[in-house]
């Protein structure tokens, strides 16, 4: 009944999205670890961390198209959570190196022996435990997300001022997480990881699990994103998007509502963070950098804010794109992405997936009318 | 306590003052509207008209004065707890969700529960669909539920604001320029509509349109210079020789 009420709210789109993320999970690791190298369909073990990181960004930019494109909330430092995240995860994968670090001191991480410290700082206990990482990937961005906007929603910042406030968060931390006294290994950040939960992070079948647990989580991450837009609370966000003032008149607390989508998005960005750093090995102070925040806006805006769809799109031709071009033509990659985005503001306001429909509506309308006036002529093919 | 009730008028300002970079918007305002009556506000550009009901709504807070709501100050309150008390306000631009299809608009603004996580698991009981075919019934939009509210006439986007204040069950209805911008037959019949919704709760309508107010056929305030020039029945209010010469005359 449940599963049957869940069906109906996906559109054709989100269906297809669906199982082809999961037959990717099955099917990438296996053309992986199955077929042998020569094999022309052989999925190099390079490419699997590559294209798991692809799928944490589109995990990143749905989190961030729940805030923007339903809630109207231009967050610029959304990388924060994502950081967040990825250092609640890293340090997880520090705790697991033991005595193997290059000190091989049982308890403390290399920097902190380098540092000369003599013990784990209160705020590392309970980071060799699995579980109690993984809610610290929810649970930080969460919370942080939390504080954040129950100010700032309550003082009714909007606009251009919320989104430079953002910018700032994430500068701040930026610039916190270089201090080596933070105790967050400093400008080197937390790196050398060996295993993940007893397995080793070098091994090809750990490599193909998370990338499998990537596309099997940004799956479920989009079911419940789809949940909560086509619910009522759903229809309200967008509704504060739109006339915010006419919510508040109508008896429904806007900072409220605000602050389910900005704290939702929080914790989304912070599991693509934990998902991300072990495919990449290395979580630093670099990944706060308001240009990485930008860069999603990028994205998201690409593929169609305000559409589940779309910011996975973006996500995923965006940095492909980005994967071939710094490779053909290095210097020309930022050039591109600002042309890109500024193409897609001025042509394509609802990105890709507007143009989509656009095209649809285009087509289906010729066609209607070719049927009805000129039955004799054949209809043009769509543009 | 009802006996209280009773003789407590539903919406009393009194002494109201309020002022905008030393610009006083409203100056010593007093009004009192009764249970189930219907008011009619007129004045001259400026008056203080819209900001009398920015401080009703919670949206401004008065300088000086008393605000009460069936005997409840009104100035302790912000926006979101005044429309939850029984107040409803249309805008003077019509703001819907243009986003919405009219049922949404509807379902959106009906009287219930308005928490956050009730929101997320809420599901649509059959009263609720039969208040909104009604509503969609006395505001004449049936035949269109499943359309966007953006692709609506401006006539029509009025019409719909009125109705989601109608599913909002409120005791007062703001009504800000309700037949602005319409043609002379869409008046006609939102002045209609308008009395209709009287019989059951208290409206206080905003308006410049002379031929409309005369179509309510109720009590008359004309503001000017933020305080009550003269107030009464539409011919003792436009025969006053103050409103002819502040805002009638010109």
């Amino acid at each position: 009944m449940i599963s049957q009420a869940l069906f109906t709210r996906f559109s054709l789109g989100a269906r297809v999205l669906i199982i082809s993320l999961c037959v990717v999970a099955i099917l990438v690791p296996a053309a992986n670890l199955l077929l042998p190298p020569e094999h022309f369909a052989h999925v190099p073990s390079h490419l699997l961390p590559l294209w798991g990181k692809y799928l944490c960004y589109a995990m990143l930019a749905l989190a961030l198209d729940l805030v923007w494109g339903y809630c109207g909330i231009l967050s610029l430092g959304h990388g924060a959570f994502f950081a967040l995240g990825g250092y609640a995860c890293g340090m997880y994968l520090m705790r697991q190196i033991g005595p193997r670090g290059v000190y091989a001191d049982p308890v403390l991480p290399d920097f902190m022996v380098f540092l000369n410290w003599q013990e784990l700082p209160w705020f590392w206990q309970g980071f060799d435990q699995f579980w109690f990482a993984m809610l610290m990937v929810v649970a930080v961005p969460g919370l942080l997300a939390f504080v954040f906007g129950w100010f700032a929603f309550r003082s009714r910042v909007t606009g251009v001022y919320l989104s430079i406030i953002t910018q700032a968060l994430t500068y701040a931390l930026l610039l916190a997480f270089f201090r080596n006294d933070m105790g967050f290994g400093g400008n080197n950040g937390l790196t050398d990881f060996k295993d993940i939960l007893g397995f080793s992070l070098q091994a090809d079948t750990t490599r193909a699990s998370l990338f499998a647990a990537s596309a099997l989580l940004l799956a479920l991450v989009f079911v419940v994103c789809q949940f909560i837009v086509s619910s009522k609370l759903g229809k309200l966000m967008q509704a504060v998007n739109h006339a915010e003032s006419r919510v508040r008149f109508t008896g429904y607390r806007v900072e409220h509502i605000k602050l389910f989508a900005f704290v939702v998005s929080a914790m989304i960005a912070g599991i693509a963070g934990a998902l991300y750093v072990p495919q990449v090995g290395i979580i630093n102070p670099g990944e706060f950098a308001p240009a990485n925040s930008i860069e999603v806006v990028i994205w998201t805006a690409v593929g169609g804010r305000g559409t589940l769809l779309g910011p996975i799109i973006g996500a995923l031709l965006v940095n492909g794109g980005k994967s071939y071009f710094t490779a053909a033509f290095p210097e020309v990659w930022l050039f591109a992405l600002g042309a890109l985005f500024v193409a897609v503001t001025l042509f394509l306001p609802h990105g890709l997936m507007g143009l989509f429909k656009q095209i649809c509506t285009r087509f289906n309308k010729r066609s209607a009318t070719a049927a009805k006036v000129t039955p004799l002529m054949k209809p043009e093919a769509a543009e | 306590m009802s006996k209280f009730l009773e003789n407590t008028p539903l919406l009393y300002l009194d002494g109201v003052s309020v002022a905008f970079d030393g610009f006083k918007a409203i100056n010593n305002l007093s009004l009192v509207v009764e249970h189930g009556e219907m008011r009619a506000i007129i004045g001259p550009n400026g008056a203080g008209k819209t900001t009398m009901m920015d401080i009703i709504t919670g949206k401004t807070r008065p300088d000086h004065g008393t605000v009460l709501f069936e005997g409840q100050d009104l100035t302790l309150h912000d926006e979101a707890q005044i429309a939850n008390m029984g107040i409803g306000r249309k805008f003077q631009k019509p703001t819907v969700f243009e986003n919405h299809s009219i049922y949404d608009n509807l379902l959106l603004a009906l009287k219930g529960s308005r928490n956050v996580f009730q929101a997320l698991f809420s599901t649509q009981s059959t009263e609720q669909k039969q208040r909104i075919d009604e509503i969609l019934a006395v505001i004449r939009l049936e035949n269109r539920r499943d359309t966007l509210a953006a692709d609506l006439s401006h006539g029509q986007k009025q019409w719909l604001e009125i109705g989601m204040l109608l599913a909002q069950d409120p005791k007062l209805l703001l009504v800000d320029e309700p037949v602005a911008g319409m043609t002379d037959a869409e008046t006609v019949e939102t002045a209609k509509l308008l009395r209709e919704i009287s019989k059951t709760r208290s409206v206080v309508v905003v308006e410049h349109d002379m031929s409309f107010i005369r179509d309510l056929d109720v009590k008359v305030t004309c503001l000017a210079e933020g305080a009550v020039l003269s107030e009464g029945s539409l011919n003792h209010v436009s025969s006053d020789p103050k409103v002819i010469e502040s805002y009638l005359g010109r």
